[in-house]
């Protein structure tokens, strides 16, 4: 029998197989490298940013100031490298630790003052986007050898398609985040954590220092999706990446991951970004649709894995229950 | 537990920040206080803020109900946006302002109504719950309008948005009038009890008899509609309706300004008009800025200090220590006030 924990993550594959396929049924030049490629470097930083997301999630929590992170990040490398002659490695260095300082300062908040994540990372998003402005309000160019060269690091592949570095690093970054979540002490104690704080405290999980650690992550990946905008973009605006948390928690919840947290995987998560991409690939072949079809499709298919989710937690505590009758613990 | 407090100490706190505010207002701009009545209608740096806070505080009036309930309403920018798509469409089409209203109001109901039967009926939590519409919201709003701003030189309905009655801006006696009624049918009945019961408690409450899952629904749906007149009043004040645009972070502004009011995020006692007070507050901090002519830049950092300052007031954590220092000061008087906090969780 399939555990009820993964089945999720099947149904998304199965989503993505399926609606592949259907793409490809419509139009065969979807089976293409190039269409490949493009779905990894149009998505890198969204897939980033929501490998930090699935954490959150994972552990109960929410972080809505990634977005912001992204555009502060664009802005302070495009003001750093236009105004001193900071080499950008060390400008990307610089600005990781600042955002990665940024999330463990929020979570330190979340549980040191014991307030919703959902206020605190509101206030880190009015931050970072205020800071951004502050920054600079126009968008500033980013001309750099340095970056020139990074953009044209590829893969060709045989039929065309050009693998980017930045498509690379978001694979990377998910593997990195699988073996975070499944592999150490710490993916253990974020899941025990979305289980329930109270037991994961009574289990001996250091939940202050677990919480700052999430966050930190959150902040230190939302920069290095800022880095991969930058690097996309060659910009830096901070009206940029409006919304952005909205398509990574949805990505998540897409991806199979249960939004009370305990329960889910990174790698559905990858595919839920694949999914959402793949539904913007099909807008741009069919050409008719207005772009505004994505948001609704990605509004309804929130809406039916929310509701897979809730089916599934019913069926479970159902079969748990003795027998009809009994008392039941609520 | 409804501690005896006079509504006027309830409130002390915004109108002190109020009064700080309009003070600073006053200092960069002398003439804020100043109220001209020219051409049949009042102009004035304070009649600007009770005008320009009226989408906020027609918000915060239905977003208080819905986290008195410990839920939340992400989806008010989006519903706006709707909201104004519709009355545009429908003008649009020929009819007159009235049934633009109701179809708007219509369209805001149903949204509610979707939010509330998910929270209530379906049992999702719901920042979830109210995200779905957030998200597929403007993309619907997008397919009413089909991608373009709609515009329209309906003289109605634009009323509603840059009218005067007597001399007083429409959204101004709009909001007032809807805060005042929304106030007196939750504390003149027993709807703010039934509402705070459930925030406090919904497994209490529920065992007390209090039918949860109808009044969440209302209680949802009474934010879709607020959210609805909130985006006509915009869309009538720009004489369109931009679905991308409207009520854009409203929401975030919305909860703003009930934090602000002193409510609290894990649901039980609630203040409307505190609540309207947080609105006002936050557009006077936004019309100093501009006043002062600093960079509207700063706005949303100023905005993050004022949350981050309300956090940490409002944490649980530091109302203890400061009920321990108080306590080990051997001052016995102030005892009473703090463990109210303490028990409404």
């Amino acid at each position: 029998m399939i555990r009820s924990t993964s089945l999720p993550l099947i149904v998304t594959l199965a989503t993505f197989v399926i609606a592949y396929a259907l793409c490809a049924s419509a139009y065969p030049a979807m089976l293409s490298s190039r269409v490949a490629a493009n779905l990894l470097t149009d998505n890198a930083f969204l897939g980033i940013a929501a490998v930090g997301m699935t954490f959150v999630i994972l552990s109960g929590g929410i972080d809505l100031s990634v977005g912001s992170v992204i555009a502060f990040t664009g802005v302070f490398l495009a003001v750093i490298l236009r105004d001193t002659s900071v080499h950008p490695l060390a400008a990307f260095v610089m600005v990781l630790a600042l955002t990665t300082a940024f999330g463990a300062a929020m979570g330190a908040a979340i549980h040191y003052l014991e307030m919703p994540p959902f206020i605190v990372t509101l206030a880190g998003m009015f931050l970072a986007r205020g800071a951004a402005y502050v920054l600079s309000v126009d968008s500033v160019p980013i001309t750099h050898e340095f970056y020139d060269w990074l953009q044209d690091i590829y893969w060709k592949a045989p039929s065309g398609g050009r693998f980017r570095l930045t498509g690379a690093l978001m694979v990377l970054t998910f593997l990195a985040g699988i073996v975070l979540a499944h592999r150490t002490r710490f993916g253990q104690n974020v899941y025990a954590m979305g289980g329930g704080a109270q037991t994961a405290k009574l289990m001996g999980v250091p939940l202050g220092r677990t919480t700052v650690g999430i966050y930190a992550i959150s902040g230190g990946l939302s920069g290095l999706a800022g880095i991969v905008f930058s690097l996309y973009t060659s910009a830096g605006y901070s009206l940029a990446a409006v919304g952005v948390e909205l398509d990574a928690i949805a990505a998540v919840v897409i991806g199979g991951t249960l939004l009370t947290g305990g329960s889910g995987f990174v790698a559905g998560t990858f595919f839920g970004i694949l999914i959402m991409g793949l539904i913007q690939t099909y807008i741009v072949f069919d050409g008719t649709l207005s772009s505004w079809w994505t948001k609704i499709v990605i509004g309804a298919l929130l809406f039916t894995f929310i509701l897979l989710q809730k089916g599934l937690t019913w069926a479970t505590t159902l079969r748990r229950r003795p027998a009809p009758g009994s008392p039941m613990p609520s | 537990m409804a501690a005896p407090h006079s509504p006027l100490r309830r409130l002390a706190p915004q109108l002190v920040i109020l009064a700080a505010v309009l003070a600073l207002n006053l200092a960069v701009f002398p003439e804020f206080f100043r109220i001209e009545f020219q051409n049949g209608r009042l102009f004035g740096g304070v009649v600007d803020v009770l005008n320009r806070g009226a989408p906020t505080a027609i918000l915060a009036i239905g977003m208080t109900l819905v986290i008195a309930t410990k839920g939340i309403d992400l989806s008010v920018g989006a519903v706006m946006a709707i909201a104004g798509a519709c009355a545009a469409k429908i003008v649009a089409d020929g009819h007159g302002w009235g049934t633009a209203l109701a179809g708007a109001l219509a369209s805001g109901a149903a949204c509610g109504l979707w939010n509330g039967v998910l929270v209530a009926w379906l049992r999702i939590q719901p920042i979830v719950a109210t995200l779905v519409l957030m998200v597929a919201g403007r993309g619907i709003a997008q397919l009413v309008t089909e991608g373009t701003i709609l515009t329209f030189l309906n003289e109605g309905l634009i009323h509603l948005g840059a009218g005067t009655i007597l001399g007083i801006p429409t959204p101004v006696v709009i909001w007032v009038a809807l805060g005042a009624g929304v106030t007196w049918a939750v504390r003149k009945t027993a709807l703010g009890l039934l509402i705070e019961a459930i925030g406090i408690n919904a497994a209490a409450s529920r065992l007390a008899g209090i039918n949860a899952r109808v009044l969440l629904t209302c209680v949802y749906l009474v934010s879709g509609l607020c959210a609805a007149l909130a985006g006509v009043i915009v869309a009538a004040d720009i004489k369109g309706a931009d679905a991308n645009n409207a009520g854009l972070w409203m929401e975030l502004d919305a909860i703003l300004a009930v934090v602000i009011g002193g409510n609290s995020l894990l649901g039980g006692r609630f203040s409307i008009t505190a609540s309207l007070l947080g609105a006002l507050i936050i557009q006077s901090v936004n019309s100093a800025i501009l006043l002062s002519g600093m960079p509207p830049e700063f706005n949303l950092v100023i905005k993050a200090v004022l949350i981050l300052a309300i956090l940490v007031i409002q944490s649980p954590r530091i109302g203890h220590w400061l009920y321990i220092l108080r306590a080990s000061g051997g001052d016995p008087a102030p005892r009473r006030a703090k463990p109210v906090k303490e028990t409404a969780r």
